[in-house]
């Protein structure tokens, strides 16, 4: 289709009707009442259920709960995740009833696409998509949180205490086989 | 020498009668027996019919290539036999075919024999709640720590349990605990709480190892494998039973806690430990490699492998591996050469060598093709070439007590002396009478064989290409960078004299480069003669050279290899 264009007649052609136009209406809303958020200095308030950026919790005694099984390293669509197993060593310091652990545990921010799949498939409740939506740095390297930063930003997340409650169980069973 | 070659050494088994039976209402045809797992025929049972009218029957303690216990009942099947009237003769349906009697009760499929005209049912509702219950019974007391777990993606009790099991435990009793990481041996990590009991591992270390070292202890759910007091579970083939655990009881130690299996990329390949050369699959992520585990190959290695092989891969990541080509010039500069300029530079040295000056000291750890090449290279120079044989002990299960992988392949392609390691001498000899002013040495530091450095110092040229530094490599003049076999493609020759193809795994550190592909650019500026670019092309045209190995073809080998005379 061919659209005609008519000339433009004089009043068109010297642009001050349009302009004056155009600031009427900026001037309609200079004193209007604001509408737009004063964005950073005020900040949005999350709704529950907001997938931001995914961190890793600790329990309620400040166990690190990942316990390294990879499943979210497995599910992650965009290979955000890179989990380091600890390899034979398996329990570190600060898990006492579990054998194993991350030696390390990083996310790409650059490359997480905040699907929640990670949160979906842990079977610890380790990681969860929390309230962050505006992660910022200097550099690539420092876009890739690694698990002390993770753990840092992820909080405590109270829930069951599975291997607690396993070591706990074995405990009272100490006497193997059978209690004389 | 040159002989068809063969897939079976064996000379063929006497005709075994057939009998017919029906596997889910379809007929099929079994030998009346089937070799066990010691080789003795033994009548073929219900688990083996199944199998060959390919239908699964889950089973735990049933495992083809060990003796038959019967203690899981996961392999329950109803079946039904022809019945027989008072007269002994068999009763018929009104069709005239004969009438078949559903059993009342079921039996275990992996001990009961099969009979003619036996119907097997594998599906009916009865067998569908009888593995379920079975299900149940095993994770009464199983832990459920699959997320630690090491077996996690190759376990059966995960994988029957999708398939066959229920979703939820009606079990709110507590559990009972075992001992947990208990150390069985230096190579072997025991979970008690996730033994099934099903006894493989004892089996195997018994009947197939011949360490009766396991057992289990205490009785009912308190039922415990254990080694002998006192005693830790270390034989050569302790991995095996880590294979063999349908379930994640036994680890390696190796292995523990280092990679989730599921991202491990599968690799066919072959163990270079000793000239047995069993399959083998490589387990590498990235550029890493995790494990290896055994490829069943009945001609080979069944399905087992030494741990020695077994664990002999972390020498192929070292930290100080040759990256770097270097040539006199780059030397004196401090830089790598390029693989151009090195080969062409070596290539111009040695079409200038008088015929006799040039000694080669392969190695019989290089593959068929490779040693093939430098053949070829050895005529054109009319060189003097030999390697360097590596004797052991070797035991009566697989280990050979010749170490070196490619024996057969040095000797067929005329690299080795008859007696291989004869010519070294004479080596040593030519070099110390300046006869012998250029040495070429592939993957053998021959700083221990006799050429030490002020010997070696004596040399013109020496060239030496290889995977690891040693004081050999220290002197070269020029040194090439090589592969281990699993960043390489090619072949081996086993003992037996078995042409053993394996593939890449992983790539190759820095500059570092497949023998035979450097070989064939030398050979190539060095004889004047194009070969041929890929593994397969090479492989065929050696094939077509070499008597021993007419006949063959890259892709004829297949994956389990083809025997030729040797
Ligand atoms: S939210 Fe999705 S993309 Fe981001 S780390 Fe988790 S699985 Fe990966
Ligand atoms: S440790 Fe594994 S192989 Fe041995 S009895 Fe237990 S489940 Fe079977
Ligand atoms: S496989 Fe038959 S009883 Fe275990």
């Amino acid at each position: 289709m061919i659209v005609k264009r008519k000339p433009l007649n004089l009043l068109e052609r010297l642009y001050l009707p349009a302009i004056a136009g155009g600031f009427k209406v900026t001037l309609r809303h200079f004193f209007k009442k604001k509408v737009t958020m004063q964005y950073p200095e005020e900040k949005w308030a999350v709704p529950p259920g907001y997938r931001g950026a995914p961190y890793l919790v600790r329990d309620q005694e400040g166990n690190t709960k990942c316990v390294s099984c990879q499943l979210c390293e497995f599910v992650c669509p965009p290979k955000a995740i890179k989990i380091i197993p600890p390899g034979p060593a398996g329990r570190l310091a600060d898990r006492p009833n579990a054998e194993k652990m991350p030696a390390e545990f990083e996310i790409n921010m650059l490359r997480c696409i905040f699907c929640g799949f990670c949160q979906e498939v842990c079977p610890e409740e380790a990681i969860f998509l929390q309230k962050d939506y505006s992660l910022t740095g200097a550099s690539r390297a420092e876009m890739i949180y690694n698990k002390e930063k993770l753990l840092a930003l992820g909080g405590t997340h109270p829930g069951i205490q599975k291997w607690k409650h396993k070591l706990e169980e074995a405990k009272e069973q100490e006497n193997f086989p059978v209690k004389v | 020498m040159s002989a068809a070659p063969t897939t079976e050494t064996k000379p063929a088994p006497p005709a075994i009668e057939k009998i017919k039976v029906k596997v889910d209402g379809r007929e099929i045809e079994v030998p009346r027996l089937t070799a066990d797992w010691s080789g003795k025929l033994m009548p073929t049972t219900m688990i083996q019919a199944c199998e060959l009218a390919k239908t699964d029957v889950p089973h735990y303690c049933y495992h083809p290539k060990l003796p038959i216990a019967g203690n899981c009942r996961m392999c329950l099947v109803e079946f039904g036999t022809p019945a027989l009237g008072p007269d002994r003769k068999p009763i018929l349906n009104p069709d005239g075919t004969p009438k078949v009697v559903k059993s009342p009760r079921p039996a275990i499929a992996c001990a009961t024999p099969v009979s003619p005209g036996m119907e097997i049912y594998s599906n009916t509702p009865g067998v569908k709640q009888m593995r379920e219950g079975v299900l149940e019974f095993l994770l009464i007391n199983h832990p459920l720590d699959c997320p630690i777990c090491d077996q996690a993606g190759e376990c059966k009790l995960q994988e029957y349990s999708v398939d066959y099991g229920q979703s939820a435990s009606r079990f709110v009793e507590p559990k009972v605990h075992k001992p947990k990481s208990v150390d069985l041996g230096p190579r072997i990590m025991l979970d008690d709480e996730r033994c099934i009991l099903c006894t493989r591992c004892i089996r195997f270390t018994k009947d197939i190892a011949g360490d009766d070292a396991l057992g289990i202890i205490n009785r009912g759910s308190f039922n415990t494998l254990t080694a002998y007091p006192g005693k830790a579970f270390d034989n050569n083939y302790t991995l095996n039973t880590v294979d063999i655990c349908p379930v994640g009881a036994l680890t390696s130690k190796d292995f523990r806690f280092q990679m989730r299996v599921w991202f491990l990329k599968e690799t066919k390949s072959v163990c270079t430990s000793c000239a047995t050369g069993c399959n083998i699959l490589i387990g590498s992520r990235e550029k890493k490699i995790y494990r290896y585990t055994p490829r069943e190959n009945d001609a080979v290695n069944g399905p087992w492998m030494c741990d020695y092989g077994r664990l002999n891969y972390k020498w192929i990541g070292r930290e100080d591996r040759l990256t770097k080509v270097q040539s006199p010039k780059s030397k004196v500069q401090g830089q790598p050469a390029s693989w151009s300029s090195a080969l062409t530079e070596i290539a111009e040295l040695l079409k200038k060598t008088p015929a006799g000056s040039v000694a080669i000291i392969a190695s019989a750890r290089q593959t068929n093709e490779e040693l093939w090449l430098i053949s070829k290279l050895k005529a054109k120079l009319g060189a003097i070439s030999d390697s360097v044989s590596r004797m052991g002990e070797g035991d009566k299960l697989l280990v050979s007590a010749d170490k070196n992988p490619n024996t057969n392949g040095a000797q067929l392609t005329g690299i080795a002396a008859n007696l291989m390691g004869a010519n070294l001498p004479k080596i040593v000899e030519g070099i110390r009478n300046g006869k012998i002013k250029t040495l070429i040495v592939f993957g053998e530091d021959v700083t221990r064989h006799g050429m030490g450095a002020d010997l070696l110092g004596k040399l013109e040229t020496l060239i030496v290409s290889d995977i690891l530094p040693n004081a050999t490599t220290k002197l070269a003049h020029y040194l090439l960078p090589g592969c281990a076999h699993a960043e390489k493609r090619g072949t081996f020759t086993n003992t037996k004299g078995r042409v053993q193809k394996f593939m890449k795994a992983v790539e190759p550190p820095g500059d570092a480069r497949p023998e035979w592909e450097f070989l064939h650019d030398l050979v190539c500026n060095v004889t004047g003669q194009d070969g041929f670019l890929t593994i397969e092309g090479l492989f065929n045209e050696m094939a077509n050279a070499v008597s021993a190995l007419n006949g063959l073809t890259w892709a004829g080998i297949g994956d389990a290899g083809v025997t030729v005379k040797i």
